[in-house]
């Protein structure tokens, strides 16, 4: 099956407009050593039913969470979706589109970021947003890569309850640059403050603290801004968005930049991606900001309008000294997340907090209840928001598979982000868990141990 | 277009004798006019040490972006403000309101090296 | 229809909700018992309030408002604008692939793992190298992943010291951008007459410190570059490697390899190519293919079979380049490009190929009477003119891009690649049905005329778009990148 639409006849035609008498006559250019000689070692195509009696299969091969049931954490979360965030994501006037380089005939799309940034700058109580990034690592990385541009320093501090991935991420994009990255010990679950003050100094950019972070615990963000802008550095935050609905917004605590991990705002978990990250910042920040940026204007007639904006910071006119090579955002996830939040809004966004919250908590009180005596306990017992560390003498991958016998997703297990010790598994509970699910997730991992 | 009393650098710099050592810098009418609207100057502070050719200031218009080079090597002494807010002064007025930066000269000879009027003019095609 | 629509932020009332979430079925406990007081929130963040309905309205409405392949042909040059097939839409959505958590345990998601092992392969077969990585989410992504590489295999070497990218003056910027973002020195090579690579600079400028040449083969003119070998050969006896920008794929499927013309890593783009819908600007992905010699220093993780056939996720990759992303990439991207394949197979991929440079050297004739052609040769899959003639009018190739829109068309790439005067840079994509590229061609060719014959019109279009011209000027002089309240005295702008 392919989707051209041109005949035998079509083609002739246009064969002649163009003055040969074969396509293969256009490759002429291409010297004969180089073509490719004989057929691609590819399957060989399928009927659209065919494919998707295909795809069915594979998809069949996975056990997914409707027919599981997601106890998982760790950067994905199974938040509700509302389903007004598919319809509007499945418009195809939307999601066919490119990006809206001719803004007179793209004003969705434009309006629609420019409604994203605010939207942003509302959770996270800063002053601008970008149009959104890769992901929430990916906005991590470029966050501090701005610090570092901002005050001319080259190290930047990332402490080790930050989730794994991101530091990795952080570690891999920074060390091209020649920027140092060193790890503040969290030995207790948390940011120990006293470690963080002997590695700070006047050469620090930047501070990277997640919050709530990988362990699911909060962190004292006011202490660390406090230390970090002493030094003459930035704070940048990397916080969870539903957690907003109840925590300080990182412009309260005075960070400079907030990162995050846009996915729990109505974007399907899909096997970690595509996802979105975002990135706000104070508005000294504004020409140090990566990627995309959509601005209001007027149109000759003094309408309002949308247009990508400050374009001279991007790659395409930089070139080489641009800001950053990113040239898309995650358009249709940031559309997803803005619908979402649009819908819940500023009460709805509070209750999904609060609801994971008092979830999470009642899974843990019922996990000490119920599984206390058999070796189960919390890694740290810090204050934590919606998902936590459990440890168990059994291996966590173990844990997780016969779990998975019993119908429950949980984790990550540790092991499976590189982190010690293997007895180690995170866990989560969102708004979407009711009692009843925890309830059997609690007397399934009970069992598990016991078994 | 290209007053007499300037010196001119082939990068499209004009610059400014003031008293002593100090001399005044900015962009010529022909740079502004190939920029187009202008909507951003990033300025260099004052106190910079540069050197005769040094990038210190860029200026940015919708859909391009270029440095400004010392024509003169010294320090900077003082930077035109005014540009942060209204960019547009260089496009408007480039040899008035739109000056960019005032440079306190190690050797006054240096303005000596540049283009005249009539010599950037022939430099540009305009003469 | 020349009308604004209001921001969410304008519309809805106070209370009023468009989701509503069960009541809390657990007993709850206060929340400073749990959380340090001062941790919470004092006033909660000020979204919007809108029902269901009004939220529903703003976005059709908005959706209305935006141009899209579904809507019309979308000629965007370097773009590869092609129609997104809707099964892969339906494979994407299907819960076995959309409702899965990245950290569930191997054996629940072994369809999702063996898709993208065989995508890898698939993918490799088409570039004509080793092994691949999936994970980078974007082009820019995939190209700053490739220096990476690059470092990796030199500093392996004891070469570290190779401090120099050789890049084309066609090339996108966002070569030059990823090669300074990973830390390179960016070495220009000019393009000869004839548009391509110019052999002799390439041989005075390779050396000892350089690293690597990156290039699009066809380049950004949408000419294949015949001095490819030759160019290949310069670089690798320096001892740097070859990376091929694959955003021009779409003309050699089936047809030419990068790896067959010595490129050493080659990025696809998924959203181009393959077929992925782009989503107003993103999502896509990026994979990075390799030769055997580069494959170990991939990041993580990489995606493996083990000999009882079952797949898995591989972390401990000790030379790896480390991780340039969470989790495995774009995974629902992933899922569409893998579709594509299936359904086109290895003779639908090289009729897309046919098919595109058929059409793109079909407009070339039908336009190049109108507007200069300033590498008169014949394409690959896209083309650039020069709007010099009309220039000389008075109408720049932004007007002619604008009046475009006025014929209910998208417009071409515009000023870019930025050696040519002027340019406008068509790639129509094998998609597109004759109709609609005589359509094109007859929309441009009226433009001409009218550049001619009634200037004004052209240069103040577009006149019958939702809104008119819109004043960058002003949008970059004086920023306003968010809404804010009436009276809120924060900073709004710059």
């Amino acid at each position: 099956m392919d989707f051209i639409p041109t005949t035998d006849e079509q083609k002739a035609h246009m064969l002649r407009a163009i003055g040969v008498s074969s396509v293969d006559e256009l490759f002429a250019d291409i010297p004969e050593a180089l073509r490719f000689q004989g057929r691609l070692a590819l399957p060989e195509g399928l009927s659209e039913y065919q494919l998707l009696a295909h795809m069915r299969e594979l998809a069949g091969k996975n056990r997914h969470v409707d027919e599981l049931v997601c106890f998982a954490g760790g950067g994905a979360y199974d938040h509700v979706i509302p389903s007004a965030v598919g319809t509007v994501i499945s418009r195809s006037e939307f999601y066919t589109s490119y990006t809206p380089y001719q803004a007179e005939i793209t004003q969705g799309v434009l309006q629609s970021i420019f409604e994203f940034q605010t939207l942003i700058c509302q959770l996270t109580g800063l002053d601008i947003a970008n149009a959104s990034m890769y992901d929430g690592a990916s906005a991590a990385a470029e966050g501090l890569i701005m610090a570092c541009s901002q005050t001319g320093r080259e190290r930047v501090l990332v402490p080790e309850s930050v989730h794994p991935e991101y530091r990795a991420v952080v570690e891999t994009y920074l060390r091209h640059q020649g920027i140092a990255v060193d790890t503040v010990p969290a030995p207790e679950g948390a940011v120990d403050l006293a470690a963080l003050d002997e590695r700070l100094g006047s050469d620090v950019a930047g501070l990277l603290m997640q919050h709530p972070n990988f362990y699911g615990h909060l962190e004292p963000m006011q202490e660390a801004a406090d230390a970090v802008h002493a030094a003459g550095g930035l704070l940048v935050a990397a916080v969870d968005p539903i957690s907003l609905g109840l925590l300080e917004p990182p412009g309260a605590y005075g960070a400079d930049i907030a990162v995050g991990e846009g996915q729990a705002l109505g974007n399907s978990l899909s096997f970690g991606g595509p996802y979105l990250g975002f990135l706000a910042a104070k508005q000294e920040l504004v020409r140090r900001i990566p990627g995309r940026i959509v601005g209001e204007t007027v149109d000759s007639e003094g309408r309002r309008g949308y247009v990508l904006t400050l374009q001279a910071r991007e790659q395409h006119i930089r070139r080489h000294r641009a800001t950053s090579n990113i040239c898309t955002n995650q358009a249709l996830n940031a559309l997803a997340a803005s619908v979402y939040l649009a819908l819940v809004g500023k009460e709805g966004l509070r209750e999904a907090a609060y609801l994971s919250f008092q979830k999470a908590h009642y899974l843990e009180a019922r996990l000490k209840a119920r599984a206390g005596g058999r070796g189960l306990r919390r890694r740290w017992n810090q204050p934590f928001f919606k998902e936590f560390v459990i440890e168990t003498d059994l291996a966590a991958r173990e844990l997780q598979r016969r779990l998975l016998d019993r119908g429950f997703v949980a984790g990550p297990a540790f092991s499976q982000v590189g982190l010690e010790p293997q007895g180690a598994l995170l866990v989560c509970a969102t708004e979407a868990r009711s009692r009843e699910e925890i309830d059997r997730f609690v007397e399934a991992l009970a069992e598990s141990l016991e078994e | 277009m290209y007053p007499e009393e300037l010196k001119y650098t082939k990068e499209h710099e004009w610059l400014r004798l003031e008293d002593g050592r100090l001399a005044r810098v900015g962009v010529t009418h022909y740079a502004q006019h190939q920029l187009g609207d202008v909507v951003f100057v990033e300025l260099p502070a004052a106190g910079d040490a540069v050197s005769a050719g040094q990038s210190i200031a860029v200026v940015e218009s919708v859909k391009s972006v270029s440095d400004i080079y010392a024509p003169v090597s010294g320090r900077i002494v003082e930077v035109n403000s005014a540009l942060e807010d209204q960019p547009e002064l260089i496009n408007e007025d480039p040899y008035g309101r739109g000056w960019i930066a005032v440079i306190e000269m190690d050797d006054p000879g240096q303005a000596d090296g540049l283009l005249t009027a009539a010599e950037y003019k022939a430099h540009i095609g305009e003469a | 229809m020349r009308e604004t629509v209001p921001l969410l932020f304008e519309s809805g009332a106070p209370g009023r909700r468009g989701f509503r979430f069960a009541p809390c079925d657990v007993p709850e406990i206060p929340l400073e018992e749990a959380l340090p007081p001062e941790s919470l929130r004092r006033e909660p963040a000020p979204l919007p309030e809108l029902s269901e309905v009004e939220v529903i309205r703003h976005y059709v409405r908005l959706s209305r408002r935006n141009y899209a392949v579904d809507v019309g042909i979308y000629p965007l040059g370097s773009c590869t604008m092609k129609y997104n097939p809707k099964a892969g839409e339906e494979a994407a959505s299907l819960p076995g692939f959309r409702r899965l958590h990245p950290y569930q345990p191997e054996e629940s998601v072994q369809g999702a793992l063996e898709l993208m092992y065989h995508l890898e392969r698939f993918l490799c077969e088409i570039a004509g190298l080793h092994r691949a990585t999936l994970t980078p989410a974007a082009g820019a992504h995939g190209e700053l992943l490739g220096l990476m590489l690059i470092r990796a295999y030199h500093e392996s070497r004891g070469e570290g010291h190779r401090s120099e990218i050789l890049i084309p003056d066609s090339a996108h910027g966002t070569n030059p951008a990823s090669a300074a973002m990973c830390g390179y020195r960016v070495v220009e090579i000019p393009s000869d007459a004839r548009g391509g690579m110019d052999l002799e600079e390439v041989k005075r400028k390779a050396g000892p410190n350089t690293a690597g040449l990156m290039l699009t083969n066809p380049n950004t003119l949408g000419l294949f570059d015949e001095n490819i070998a030759a160019i290949a050969q310069v670089v690798h006896d320096a001892g740097g490697l070859l990376y091929y920008d694959g955003a021009n794929a779409n003309a050699i499927l089936g047809i030419s390899r990068p790896g067959d013309m010595g490129f050493d890593i080659v990025h696809f783009n998924l959203h181009k190519t393959f077929s992925t819908p782009h989503g107003g600007g993103g999502p896509g992905a990026g994979p990075v293919a390799v030769t055997q010699e580069l494959a170990r220093f991939l990041p993580v993780p990489t995606v493996e079979r083990r000999p009882d056939g079952t797949f898995y996720l591989e972390r401990h990759r000790p030379e790896a380049v480390g991780r340039i992303r969470s989790f495995y990439g774009n995974f629902g991207v992933l899922v569409r490009a893998y579709a594509y394949i299936r359904a086109l197979g290895p003779d639908g991929l090289r009729r897309v190929s046919e098919h595109a440079v058929l059409h793109a050297n079909y407009l070339l004739a039908r336009l190049s009477p109108y507007f200069d052609l300033p590498y008169p040769r014949r394409c690959m899959h896209e083309f650039v003119l020069s709007g010099r003639r009309q220039k000389e009018r008075g109408v720049r190739t932004v007007d002619v891009a604008k009046r475009l829109l006025d014929y209910g068309i998208h417009a071409p790439t515009i000023y870019f690649p930025l050696i040519v005067d002027e340019a406008i840079m068509i790639e129509p994509t094998e998609t597109e049905p004759l109709e609609a590229l005589d359509a094109l061609a007859d929309a441009l060719i009226a433009i001409a005329k009218e550049a001619e014959e009634d200037p004004e019109t052209v240069r103040t279009a577009p006149h019958t778009t939702p809104v008119g011209r819109l004043d960058e000027t002003r949008a970059a002089r004086h920023p306003v990148l968010r809404w804010r309240p009436p009276g809120d005295g924060g900073p709004a702008s710059v």
